[in-house]
Protein backbone atom coordinates (compact mmCIF):
# COMPACT_ATOMS: atom_id res chain seq x y z
CA UNK A 1 0.00 0.00 0.00
CA UNK A 2 1.32 3.19 -0.79
CA UNK A 3 2.79 5.51 1.73
CA UNK A 4 0.25 8.63 2.63
CA UNK A 5 2.34 11.50 4.56
CA UNK A 6 -0.96 13.09 5.07
CA UNK A 7 -3.05 10.15 6.27
CA UNK A 8 -0.10 9.00 8.71
CA UNK A 9 0.72 12.96 9.84
CA UNK A 10 -3.03 13.91 10.68
CA UNK A 11 -3.19 10.17 12.33
CA UNK A 12 -0.47 10.75 14.37
CA UNK A 13 -1.38 14.70 15.43
CA UNK A 14 -5.29 13.39 16.32
CA UNK A 15 -4.05 10.51 18.16
CA UNK A 16 -2.07 12.84 20.25
CA UNK A 17 -4.69 15.01 20.85
CA UNK A 18 -7.11 11.67 21.89
CA UNK A 19 -4.09 10.66 24.17
CA UNK A 20 -3.84 14.13 25.58
CA UNK A 21 -7.28 14.37 26.60
CA UNK A 22 -8.16 10.54 27.58
CA UNK A 23 -5.04 11.00 30.12
CA UNK A 24 -5.35 13.97 31.10
CA UNK A 25 -5.72 13.42 35.22
CA UNK A 26 -2.53 11.69 34.81
CA UNK A 27 -0.53 13.70 33.03
CA UNK A 28 -1.25 16.75 34.33
CA UNK A 29 0.83 18.67 36.93
CA UNK A 30 -2.26 20.45 39.03
CA UNK A 31 -6.09 20.71 38.55
CA UNK A 32 -6.81 23.04 35.88
CA UNK A 33 -9.48 24.98 37.69
CA UNK A 34 -8.72 24.67 41.33
CA UNK A 35 -5.14 25.27 41.42
CA UNK A 36 -4.79 28.99 40.83
CA UNK A 37 -2.11 30.90 42.74
CA UNK A 38 -1.72 34.40 42.56
CA UNK A 39 2.15 34.24 43.57
CA UNK A 40 3.20 32.29 40.46
CA UNK A 41 0.94 34.72 38.34
CA UNK A 42 2.07 34.72 34.50
CA UNK A 43 5.89 32.84 35.26
CA UNK A 44 7.35 32.10 32.05
CA UNK A 45 7.19 28.68 30.62
CA UNK A 46 10.37 26.89 32.40
CA UNK A 47 10.84 23.19 33.89
CA UNK A 48 8.56 24.13 37.13
CA UNK A 49 5.50 25.32 34.65
CA UNK A 50 6.46 24.17 30.98
CA UNK A 51 3.60 26.25 29.04
CA UNK A 52 3.94 28.63 32.39
CA UNK A 53 0.91 30.27 33.74
CA UNK A 54 -2.19 32.28 33.30
CA UNK A 55 -3.41 35.60 35.22
CA UNK A 56 -4.28 33.65 37.99
CA UNK A 57 -1.30 31.44 38.25
CA UNK A 58 -2.92 28.15 36.92
CA UNK A 59 -0.37 25.94 34.95
CA UNK A 60 -1.40 26.50 31.31
CA UNK A 61 0.03 23.12 30.60
CA UNK A 62 -2.26 21.37 32.37
CA UNK A 63 -5.24 23.37 31.42
CA UNK A 64 -4.54 22.67 27.79
CA UNK A 65 -4.33 18.99 28.31
CA UNK A 66 -7.91 19.29 30.04
CA UNK A 67 -9.17 21.65 27.29
CA UNK A 68 -8.64 18.61 24.70
CA UNK A 69 -11.12 16.93 26.76
CA UNK A 70 -13.60 20.01 25.56
CA UNK A 71 -12.79 20.61 22.26
CA UNK A 72 -12.66 16.79 21.27
CA UNK A 73 -16.08 16.65 22.82
CA UNK A 74 -17.66 19.02 21.06
CA UNK A 75 -15.70 17.93 17.68
CA UNK A 76 -16.81 14.21 17.85
CA UNK A 77 -20.37 14.57 19.05
CA UNK A 78 -21.67 17.65 17.29
CA UNK A 79 -19.99 16.30 13.77
CA UNK A 80 -21.66 12.58 14.94
CA UNK A 81 -25.10 15.12 15.16
CA UNK A 82 -24.56 16.55 11.55
CA UNK A 83 -23.66 13.32 10.11
CA UNK A 84 -27.00 11.70 11.75
CA UNK A 85 -29.30 14.06 10.62
CA UNK A 86 -27.37 14.93 7.29
CA UNK A 87 -27.40 11.17 6.46
CA UNK A 88 -31.19 10.47 7.37
CA UNK A 89 -32.08 13.33 5.72
CA UNK A 90 -30.12 13.11 2.43
CA UNK A 91 -31.01 9.30 2.24
CA UNK A 92 -34.35 9.48 2.72
CA UNK A 93 -34.57 12.44 0.32
CA UNK A 94 -32.72 10.65 -2.43
CA UNK A 95 -34.48 7.20 -1.92
CA UNK A 96 -37.82 8.61 -1.84
CA UNK A 97 -37.91 11.57 -3.84
CA UNK A 98 -41.21 13.30 -4.61
CA UNK A 99 -42.50 16.07 -2.09
CA UNK A 100 -39.96 14.95 0.68
CA UNK A 101 -36.80 15.26 -1.71
CA UNK A 102 -38.43 18.97 -2.41
CA UNK A 103 -38.58 19.73 1.28
CA UNK A 104 -35.13 18.32 2.26
CA UNK A 105 -33.72 20.41 -0.73
CA UNK A 106 -35.51 23.60 0.36
CA UNK A 107 -34.27 22.95 4.35
CA UNK A 108 -31.01 22.22 2.62
CA UNK A 109 -30.75 25.31 1.05
CA UNK A 110 -31.93 27.31 3.52
CA UNK A 111 -29.53 26.18 5.80
CA UNK A 112 -26.42 26.82 3.42
CA UNK A 113 -27.46 30.19 2.43
CA UNK A 114 -26.69 30.94 6.64
CA UNK A 115 -23.09 30.88 7.78
CA UNK A 116 -22.93 28.55 10.08
CA UNK A 117 -21.12 30.06 12.95
CA UNK A 118 -23.79 32.87 12.45
CA UNK A 119 -26.28 30.21 12.77
CA UNK A 120 -24.77 28.50 15.51
CA UNK A 121 -24.67 31.81 17.57
CA UNK A 122 -28.16 32.31 17.42
CA UNK A 123 -28.97 29.06 19.12
CA UNK A 124 -26.64 30.66 21.90
CA UNK A 125 -28.68 32.94 22.40
CA UNK A 126 -31.59 31.17 22.79
CA UNK A 127 -29.47 28.53 24.66
CA UNK A 128 -27.68 29.08 27.98
CA UNK A 129 -24.10 29.25 27.18
CA UNK A 130 -22.41 25.62 28.59
CA UNK A 131 -21.37 22.09 26.67
CA UNK A 132 -24.60 20.69 25.84
CA UNK A 133 -25.46 24.04 24.02
CA UNK A 134 -22.63 24.08 22.13
CA UNK A 135 -23.15 20.43 21.32
CA UNK A 136 -26.79 21.57 20.30
CA UNK A 137 -25.76 24.59 18.14
CA UNK A 138 -22.93 23.12 16.72
CA UNK A 139 -24.85 19.88 15.40
CA UNK A 140 -27.47 21.74 14.37
CA UNK A 141 -25.49 23.95 12.01
CA UNK A 142 -23.77 21.72 9.72
CA UNK A 143 -25.36 18.98 8.62
CA UNK A 144 -26.02 20.44 4.67
CA UNK A 145 -23.24 19.22 2.91
CA UNK A 146 -23.21 15.37 4.56
CA UNK A 147 -26.96 15.52 3.15
CA UNK A 148 -26.52 16.63 -0.15
CA UNK A 149 -23.79 14.40 -0.48
CA UNK A 150 -26.30 11.46 0.94
CA UNK A 151 -28.95 12.77 -1.68
CA UNK A 152 -26.61 12.59 -4.73
CA UNK A 153 -25.43 8.98 -3.53
CA UNK A 154 -28.90 7.68 -2.48
CA UNK A 155 -29.76 9.08 -6.28
CA UNK A 156 -27.54 7.25 -8.03
CA UNK A 157 -27.52 4.09 -6.10
CA UNK A 158 -30.96 3.43 -5.87
CA UNK A 159 -30.82 1.89 -9.72
CA UNK A 160 -28.37 -0.20 -8.86
CA UNK A 161 -29.14 -3.88 -9.50
CA UNK A 162 -28.89 -5.41 -6.18
CA UNK A 163 -30.87 -2.71 -5.00
CA UNK A 164 -33.51 -3.69 -7.41
CA UNK A 165 -33.19 -7.16 -6.12
CA UNK A 166 -33.49 -6.12 -2.53
CA UNK A 167 -36.60 -4.79 -3.72
CA UNK A 168 -37.65 -7.99 -5.14
CA UNK A 169 -36.52 -9.44 -1.98
CA UNK A 170 -39.06 -8.07 -0.24
CA UNK A 171 -36.93 -5.59 1.48
CA UNK A 172 -38.74 -2.52 3.27
CA UNK A 173 -37.44 1.07 2.76
CA UNK A 174 -35.77 1.72 5.60
CA UNK A 175 -33.89 -1.86 5.59
CA UNK A 176 -32.88 -1.24 1.97
CA UNK A 177 -31.13 2.19 2.97
CA UNK A 178 -29.66 0.91 5.70
CA UNK A 179 -28.18 -2.32 4.20
CA UNK A 180 -28.00 -1.83 0.54
CA UNK A 181 -27.88 1.93 0.06
CA UNK A 182 -25.82 3.20 3.39
CA UNK A 183 -23.07 0.99 3.37
CA UNK A 184 -22.33 2.24 -0.23
CA UNK A 185 -21.63 5.64 0.52
CA UNK A 186 -20.16 5.61 3.74
CA UNK A 187 -16.61 6.77 2.63
CA UNK A 188 -17.21 9.74 1.21
CA UNK A 189 -19.59 10.74 4.29
CA UNK A 190 -16.77 9.25 6.97
CA UNK A 191 -14.12 12.24 4.77
CA UNK A 192 -16.84 15.12 5.36
CA UNK A 193 -17.28 14.03 8.91
CA UNK A 194 -13.53 14.19 9.60
CA UNK A 195 -12.88 17.21 7.76
CA UNK A 196 -16.22 18.44 9.68
CA UNK A 197 -14.92 17.57 13.22
CA UNK A 198 -11.91 20.07 12.96
CA UNK A 199 -14.77 22.72 11.75
CA UNK A 200 -16.74 22.33 15.03
CA UNK A 201 -13.35 22.21 16.92
CA UNK A 202 -12.56 25.82 15.64
CA UNK A 203 -16.43 27.09 15.83
CA UNK A 204 -16.36 25.48 19.28
CA UNK A 205 -13.11 27.86 20.24
CA UNK A 206 -14.97 31.00 18.43
CA UNK A 207 -17.84 30.77 20.40
CA UNK A 208 -16.04 30.30 23.27
CA UNK A 209 -13.74 33.03 22.86
CA UNK A 210 -16.30 35.31 22.18
CA UNK A 211 -17.90 34.43 25.19
CA UNK A 212 -20.96 32.31 24.32
CA UNK A 213 -19.56 28.54 24.79
CA UNK A 214 -17.41 26.84 27.81
CA UNK A 215 -17.42 29.76 30.54
CA UNK A 216 -14.61 30.47 32.40
CA UNK A 217 -12.85 29.01 34.81
CA UNK A 218 -13.32 25.42 32.97
CA UNK A 219 -10.74 25.00 30.10
CA UNK A 220 -11.55 25.68 26.99
CA UNK A 221 -8.64 26.19 24.46
CA UNK A 222 -11.29 29.37 23.02
CA UNK A 223 -12.10 30.70 26.52
CA UNK A 224 -8.24 30.41 27.56
CA UNK A 225 -7.48 32.65 24.41
CA UNK A 226 -10.54 35.00 25.45
CA UNK A 227 -8.61 35.24 28.63
CA UNK A 228 -5.19 35.62 27.46
CA UNK A 229 -5.98 38.82 25.46
CA UNK A 230 -5.15 41.09 28.26
CA UNK A 231 -1.98 39.64 29.22
CA UNK A 232 -0.79 39.35 25.66
CA UNK A 233 2.20 42.01 25.81
CA UNK A 234 3.11 41.07 29.36
CA UNK A 235 2.50 37.30 28.95
CA UNK A 236 2.13 36.00 25.36
CA UNK A 237 2.93 32.33 26.07
CA UNK A 238 -0.67 32.38 27.54
CA UNK A 239 -1.83 33.42 24.34
CA UNK A 240 0.42 30.40 22.14
CA UNK A 241 -0.43 27.46 23.88
CA UNK A 242 -3.66 26.87 23.79
CA UNK A 243 -4.13 28.87 19.74
CA UNK A 244 -1.25 26.33 19.29
CA UNK A 245 -3.38 23.50 20.92
CA UNK A 246 -6.03 24.41 18.40
CA UNK A 247 -4.21 24.59 15.74
CA UNK A 248 -2.54 21.35 15.49
CA UNK A 249 -5.59 19.81 16.49
CA UNK A 250 -7.66 20.95 13.13
CA UNK A 251 -4.49 20.47 10.98
CA UNK A 252 -4.45 16.86 12.42
CA UNK A 253 -8.16 15.97 11.50
CA UNK A 254 -7.86 18.12 7.93
CA UNK A 255 -4.83 15.78 6.98
CA UNK A 256 -6.75 12.56 8.26
CA UNK A 257 -9.22 13.53 6.29
CA UNK A 258 -7.70 14.16 3.28
CA UNK A 259 -5.78 10.80 3.45
CA UNK A 260 -9.13 9.28 4.04
CA UNK A 261 -10.09 11.01 0.81
CA UNK A 262 -7.39 9.48 -0.94
CA UNK A 263 -8.22 6.01 0.00
CA UNK A 264 -12.18 6.00 0.25
CA UNK A 265 -12.80 8.46 -3.11
CA UNK A 266 -9.65 8.38 -5.40
CA UNK A 267 -11.19 10.31 -8.17
CA UNK A 268 -11.98 13.13 -5.63
CA UNK A 269 -7.84 13.13 -6.01
CA UNK A 270 -7.51 15.44 -8.22
CA UNK A 271 -10.84 17.77 -7.95
CA UNK A 272 -9.64 17.75 -4.44
CA UNK A 273 -10.07 21.74 -2.86
CA UNK B 1 -29.37 38.11 -19.47
CA UNK B 2 -31.80 40.58 -17.66
CA UNK B 3 -34.28 37.56 -17.07
CA UNK B 4 -31.37 35.29 -15.97
CA UNK B 5 -30.88 37.89 -13.02
CA UNK B 6 -34.45 37.97 -12.72
CA UNK B 7 -34.58 34.16 -12.16
CA UNK B 8 -31.79 34.10 -9.97
CA UNK B 9 -33.47 36.56 -7.82
CA UNK B 10 -37.23 34.89 -7.55
CA UNK B 11 -35.33 31.60 -6.77
CA UNK B 12 -33.55 33.37 -3.97
CA UNK B 13 -37.02 34.92 -2.53
CA UNK B 14 -38.15 31.06 -0.95
CA UNK B 15 -34.41 30.92 0.49
CA UNK B 16 -34.93 34.29 2.20
CA UNK B 17 -38.78 34.04 3.36
CA UNK B 18 -37.61 30.53 4.91
CA UNK B 19 -34.83 32.34 6.73
CA UNK B 20 -36.85 35.41 7.94
CA UNK B 21 -39.52 32.34 9.26
CA UNK B 22 -36.74 30.38 10.92
CA UNK B 23 -35.23 33.51 12.54
CA UNK B 24 -38.57 34.36 14.03
CA UNK B 25 -39.89 31.08 14.74
CA UNK B 26 -36.54 30.56 16.62
CA UNK B 27 -36.82 33.99 18.61
CA UNK B 28 -40.59 34.29 19.06
CA UNK B 29 -41.51 31.06 20.25
CA UNK B 30 -39.41 29.70 22.29
CA UNK B 31 -41.25 30.88 25.89
CA UNK B 32 -39.62 33.40 27.88
CA UNK B 33 -37.17 34.60 25.40
CA UNK B 34 -38.58 37.97 24.10
CA UNK B 35 -40.51 38.57 27.69
CA UNK B 36 -36.91 38.39 29.85
CA UNK B 37 -34.78 39.69 27.21
CA UNK B 38 -34.96 43.17 28.86
CA UNK B 39 -33.67 42.32 32.04
CA UNK B 40 -30.19 43.17 33.14
CA UNK B 41 -29.05 39.79 32.73
CA UNK B 42 -31.10 39.24 30.18
CA UNK B 43 -32.56 35.94 31.29
CA UNK B 44 -34.55 36.62 34.76
CA UNK B 45 -37.90 37.57 34.93
CA UNK B 46 -39.35 41.09 34.77
CA UNK B 47 -42.25 42.03 37.49
CA UNK B 48 -45.34 41.11 35.55
CA UNK B 49 -46.30 44.81 35.11
CA UNK B 50 -43.15 45.95 33.02
CA UNK B 51 -43.20 43.01 30.99
CA UNK B 52 -47.11 43.36 30.19
CA UNK B 53 -46.09 47.23 29.17
CA UNK B 54 -43.55 46.26 27.39
CA UNK B 55 -44.85 43.27 25.58
CA UNK B 56 -47.71 45.88 24.54
CA UNK B 57 -44.80 48.58 23.28
CA UNK B 58 -43.22 45.89 21.20
CA UNK B 59 -46.44 44.45 19.61
CA UNK B 60 -45.67 41.07 21.66
CA UNK B 61 -48.68 40.43 23.11
CA UNK B 62 -50.00 39.32 19.95
CA UNK B 63 -50.70 36.09 18.68
CA UNK B 64 -47.68 34.65 16.56
CA UNK B 65 -49.40 34.56 14.06
CA UNK B 66 -50.13 37.78 13.66
CA UNK B 67 -46.98 38.66 14.48
CA UNK B 68 -45.22 36.64 12.20
CA UNK B 69 -47.80 38.72 9.40
CA UNK B 70 -46.49 41.86 10.50
CA UNK B 71 -42.73 40.46 10.90
CA UNK B 72 -43.26 39.90 7.11
CA UNK B 73 -45.25 42.94 6.04
CA UNK B 74 -42.16 45.41 7.94
CA UNK B 75 -39.87 43.06 5.71
CA UNK B 76 -41.43 43.84 2.63
CA UNK B 77 -40.73 47.45 3.20
CA UNK B 78 -37.23 47.00 4.45
CA UNK B 79 -38.29 47.82 8.29
CA UNK B 80 -36.39 45.15 10.83
CA UNK B 81 -38.26 46.84 13.56
CA UNK B 82 -36.41 48.42 16.90
CA UNK B 83 -33.93 48.02 18.71
CA UNK B 84 -34.79 46.88 22.68
CA UNK B 85 -31.77 48.37 23.68
CA UNK B 86 -31.02 51.97 21.83
CA UNK B 87 -34.88 52.38 20.31
CA UNK B 88 -33.59 53.18 17.33
CA UNK B 89 -34.70 51.57 13.94
CA UNK B 90 -32.62 48.40 13.15
CA UNK B 91 -32.55 49.18 9.28
CA UNK B 92 -30.21 52.35 10.51
CA UNK B 93 -27.89 50.53 12.91
CA UNK B 94 -27.09 47.80 10.40
CA UNK B 95 -26.86 50.64 8.03
CA UNK B 96 -23.95 51.98 9.91
CA UNK B 97 -22.43 48.85 10.33
CA UNK B 98 -22.52 47.72 6.73
CA UNK B 99 -19.35 49.35 5.55
CA UNK B 100 -16.90 48.53 7.80
CA UNK B 101 -17.77 44.72 7.32
CA UNK B 102 -17.98 45.47 3.39
CA UNK B 103 -14.56 47.06 3.52
CA UNK B 104 -13.02 43.90 5.94
CA UNK B 105 -14.80 41.42 3.63
CA UNK B 106 -13.51 42.87 0.30
CA UNK B 107 -9.70 43.89 1.53
CA UNK B 108 -9.62 40.17 3.28
CA UNK B 109 -10.87 38.31 -0.27
CA UNK B 110 -8.76 40.72 -1.95
CA UNK B 111 -5.70 39.36 -0.32
CA UNK B 112 -6.90 36.24 -0.75
CA UNK B 113 -7.02 36.36 -4.59
CA UNK B 114 -4.02 37.71 -5.17
CA UNK B 115 -1.81 35.47 -3.20
CA UNK B 116 -4.16 32.56 -3.20
CA UNK B 117 -4.91 32.19 -7.28
CA UNK B 118 -1.50 32.77 -8.51
CA UNK B 119 0.16 30.40 -6.03
CA UNK B 120 -2.26 27.85 -6.97
CA UNK B 121 -1.82 28.24 -10.68
CA UNK B 122 1.88 28.35 -9.76
CA UNK B 123 1.71 24.98 -7.99
CA UNK B 124 -0.23 23.10 -10.87
CA UNK B 125 2.16 24.34 -13.24
CA UNK B 126 4.91 22.46 -11.25
CA UNK B 127 3.40 19.62 -9.78
CA UNK B 128 5.53 17.71 -7.33
CA UNK B 129 7.83 20.66 -6.99
CA UNK B 130 9.29 22.21 -3.74
CA UNK B 131 6.94 25.27 -4.75
CA UNK B 132 3.95 23.36 -4.90
CA UNK B 133 5.00 21.17 -1.69
CA UNK B 134 5.68 24.40 0.01
CA UNK B 135 2.08 25.92 -0.90
CA UNK B 136 -0.21 22.48 -0.21
CA UNK B 137 1.19 22.51 3.17
CA UNK B 138 1.00 25.78 3.72
CA UNK B 139 -2.42 26.13 2.47
CA UNK B 140 -3.46 23.36 4.62
CA UNK B 141 -2.11 25.02 7.37
CA UNK B 142 -3.98 28.00 6.86
CA UNK B 143 -7.39 26.21 6.28
CA UNK B 144 -6.31 24.71 10.01
CA UNK B 145 -5.46 27.99 11.72
CA UNK B 146 -7.82 29.66 14.17
CA UNK B 147 -8.64 33.09 13.02
CA UNK B 148 -8.84 35.19 16.26
CA UNK B 149 -5.43 33.76 17.64
CA UNK B 150 -3.67 34.28 14.15
CA UNK B 151 -5.31 37.84 14.59
CA UNK B 152 -3.71 37.80 18.45
CA UNK B 153 -0.05 36.70 17.50
CA UNK B 154 -0.33 39.16 14.23
CA UNK B 155 -1.83 41.78 16.56
CA UNK B 156 1.32 40.81 18.86
CA UNK B 157 4.01 41.23 16.35
CA UNK B 158 3.11 44.12 14.35
CA UNK B 159 1.04 46.40 16.30
CA UNK B 160 2.73 45.89 19.99
CA UNK B 161 6.10 44.60 19.55
CA UNK B 162 7.35 46.16 16.21
CA UNK B 163 4.62 48.85 16.30
CA UNK B 164 4.42 49.04 12.78
CA UNK B 165 0.03 48.94 12.44
CA UNK B 166 -2.27 50.01 15.01
CA UNK B 167 -3.44 46.82 16.88
CA UNK B 168 -7.24 47.80 16.92
CA UNK B 169 -9.76 50.46 15.58
CA UNK B 170 -11.31 51.48 12.76
CA UNK B 171 -9.26 54.69 12.99
CA UNK B 172 -12.14 56.58 10.71
CA UNK B 173 -11.50 54.98 7.85
CA UNK B 174 -7.50 55.06 7.68
CA UNK B 175 -6.42 52.24 5.77
CA UNK B 176 -3.74 50.83 7.85
CA UNK B 177 -5.83 50.24 10.55
CA UNK B 178 -7.42 47.60 7.96
CA UNK B 179 -4.14 45.34 7.19
CA UNK B 180 -4.35 43.60 10.66
CA UNK B 181 -7.77 42.21 10.22
CA UNK B 182 -8.19 41.70 6.56
CA UNK B 183 -5.07 39.60 6.75
CA UNK B 184 -5.85 37.30 9.79
CA UNK B 185 -9.45 36.61 7.79
CA UNK B 186 -7.89 36.38 4.36
CA UNK B 187 -5.95 33.52 5.06
CA UNK B 188 -8.55 30.47 5.27
CA UNK B 189 -10.02 32.00 1.85
CA UNK B 190 -6.53 32.28 0.65
CA UNK B 191 -5.63 28.67 1.51
CA UNK B 192 -8.74 27.00 -0.14
CA UNK B 193 -8.53 29.60 -2.57
CA UNK B 194 -4.94 27.98 -3.86
CA UNK B 195 -5.93 25.02 -3.14
CA UNK B 196 -9.08 24.99 -5.37
CA UNK B 197 -7.23 26.49 -8.22
CA UNK B 198 -4.67 24.28 -8.24
CA UNK B 199 -7.40 21.30 -8.23
CA UNK B 200 -8.80 23.33 -11.11
CA UNK B 201 -6.18 23.65 -13.29
CA UNK B 202 -4.57 20.19 -13.01
CA UNK B 203 -7.78 18.67 -13.85
CA UNK B 204 -8.26 20.97 -17.09
CA UNK B 205 -4.61 20.59 -17.79
CA UNK B 206 -5.66 16.84 -18.81
CA UNK B 207 -8.68 17.71 -20.72
CA UNK B 208 -8.38 16.74 -24.45
CA UNK B 209 -8.80 20.23 -25.83
CA UNK B 210 -5.78 21.15 -24.12
CA UNK B 211 -3.85 18.23 -25.38
CA UNK B 212 -5.05 19.12 -28.71
CA UNK B 213 -3.84 22.84 -28.59
CA UNK B 214 -0.66 21.40 -27.54
CA UNK B 215 -0.18 18.86 -30.15
CA UNK B 216 -1.29 21.62 -32.65
CA UNK B 217 2.22 23.68 -30.88
CA UNK B 218 0.41 26.52 -29.40
CA UNK B 219 2.53 28.01 -26.72
CA UNK B 220 2.47 27.11 -23.26
CA UNK B 221 1.76 30.80 -22.50
CA UNK B 222 -1.03 30.80 -24.90
CA UNK B 223 -2.23 27.18 -23.60
CA UNK B 224 -2.32 28.71 -19.64
CA UNK B 225 -3.57 31.99 -20.48
CA UNK B 226 -6.41 30.82 -23.32
CA UNK B 227 -7.49 27.38 -22.27
CA UNK B 228 -6.29 27.03 -18.64
CA UNK B 229 -7.26 30.29 -17.26
CA UNK B 230 -10.81 30.81 -19.08
CA UNK B 231 -11.64 27.21 -18.11
CA UNK B 232 -10.58 27.36 -14.57
CA UNK B 233 -11.95 30.93 -13.62
CA UNK B 234 -15.42 29.34 -12.92
CA UNK B 235 -14.20 27.29 -10.36
CA UNK B 236 -12.08 29.94 -9.11
CA UNK B 237 -15.22 32.94 -9.05
CA UNK B 238 -17.56 29.97 -7.24
CA UNK B 239 -15.31 29.18 -4.94
CA UNK B 240 -14.91 33.45 -4.46
CA UNK B 241 -18.47 33.61 -4.20
CA UNK B 242 -19.06 30.86 -1.37
CA UNK B 243 -15.77 32.18 0.57
CA UNK B 244 -17.12 35.57 0.18
CA UNK B 245 -20.19 34.16 2.38
CA UNK B 246 -17.72 32.40 4.98
CA UNK B 247 -15.84 35.61 5.33
CA UNK B 248 -18.95 37.62 6.50
CA UNK B 249 -20.15 35.01 8.85
CA UNK B 250 -16.26 34.46 10.22
CA UNK B 251 -15.84 38.43 10.39
CA UNK B 252 -17.93 37.98 13.74
CA UNK B 253 -14.96 36.83 15.31
CA UNK B 254 -12.63 38.84 13.72
CA UNK B 255 -14.50 42.19 14.24
CA UNK B 256 -14.82 41.49 17.83
CA UNK B 257 -10.82 40.88 18.43
CA UNK B 258 -10.29 43.62 16.28
CA UNK B 259 -12.58 46.32 17.77
CA UNK B 260 -13.94 46.76 14.15
CA UNK B 261 -17.00 48.42 14.49
CA UNK B 262 -18.64 45.80 11.78
CA UNK B 263 -21.87 43.60 11.69
CA UNK B 264 -20.36 41.27 13.03
CA UNK B 265 -19.47 42.85 16.11
CA UNK B 266 -22.69 44.33 15.93
CA UNK B 267 -24.60 40.86 16.13
CA UNK B 268 -21.86 39.66 19.03
CA UNK B 269 -22.40 42.75 20.97
CA UNK B 270 -26.68 42.36 20.46
CA UNK B 271 -25.90 38.75 21.30
CA UNK B 272 -24.54 39.68 24.51
CA UNK B 273 -27.20 42.46 25.53
CA UNK B 274 -29.67 39.65 24.27
CA UNK B 275 -30.91 42.60 21.71
CA UNK B 276 -33.23 40.00 19.93
CA UNK B 277 -34.82 42.79 16.74
CA UNK B 278 -30.67 43.44 16.22
CA UNK B 279 -29.78 39.39 16.07
CA UNK B 280 -32.85 38.84 13.54
CA UNK B 281 -32.11 41.59 11.51
CA UNK B 282 -28.25 41.57 11.78
CA UNK B 283 -28.57 37.54 10.62
CA UNK B 284 -31.33 38.72 7.89
CA UNK B 285 -28.81 41.09 6.38
CA UNK B 286 -25.59 38.60 6.30
CA UNK B 287 -28.09 35.75 4.73
CA UNK B 288 -29.04 38.45 2.24
CA UNK B 289 -25.58 39.92 1.20
CA UNK B 290 -24.18 36.41 1.10
CA UNK B 291 -27.33 35.62 -1.59
CA UNK B 292 -26.54 38.70 -3.37
CA UNK B 293 -22.89 38.11 -3.79
CA UNK B 294 -23.63 34.10 -5.03
CA UNK B 295 -26.26 35.53 -7.61
CA UNK B 296 -23.86 38.15 -8.76
CA UNK B 297 -21.12 35.41 -9.31
CA UNK B 298 -23.23 33.12 -10.95
CA UNK B 299 -24.08 36.22 -13.43
CA UNK B 300 -19.96 36.92 -13.88
CA UNK B 301 -20.16 33.29 -14.49
CA UNK B 302 -22.19 33.19 -17.04
CA UNK B 303 -20.63 36.03 -19.12
CA UNK B 304 -17.46 33.86 -18.51
CA UNK B 305 -18.21 31.00 -19.80
CA UNK B 306 -20.69 30.43 -22.69
CA UNK B 307 -21.27 26.91 -22.37
CA UNK B 308 -23.46 27.97 -19.22
CA UNK B 309 -26.50 28.97 -20.15
CA UNK B 310 -29.01 31.96 -18.88
CA UNK B 311 -31.56 29.05 -17.89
Amino acid sequence: MKFRANLVIGGVLFAGVIIAGIFAPWLAHTDPVMDANLMYAEEAPGSEFWFGTDAQGRDIYSRVLYGARISLTVGIISQLINTVIGVCLGLSAGYWGGWWDDFVNGLTNMMLAIPSLIFALAIMVILNPGLTSLLIALGLTNWSFTCRLARASALSLKSQGYVQAAKVLGYGDIRIMLTQLLPNMLGPIIVIGTLGMGGAVLAEAALSFLGLGIRPPYPSWGSMLSDARDQITTAPWISIFPGLAIFVTVLGLNLLGDGLRDILDPQARTRRA
Amino acid sequence: MLSFIVRRLLQSLPIILAVAALIFVMFSVIPGTFASSMSDDGRSVLDAEVMARMNKEFGLDDPVYVRFGKYVAQLATFDLGTSFRTRQPVAHVIADRLWPTAQLAFASMLFAILIGVPLGFIAALRPGSWIDTISMVGAVSGLSLPKFWLGLLLMYLFALMLGWLPSFGYGGGDLRYLILPSVALGVAPLALLARTTRAAVLDIMNADFVRTARSKGMSESKVVRWHLTRNALVIILTTIGLQFGTVIGQAVVIEKLFSWPGLGSLLVDSVTLRDIPVVQGSILVIVLLFLLINMLVDVLCAIIDPRIKYT
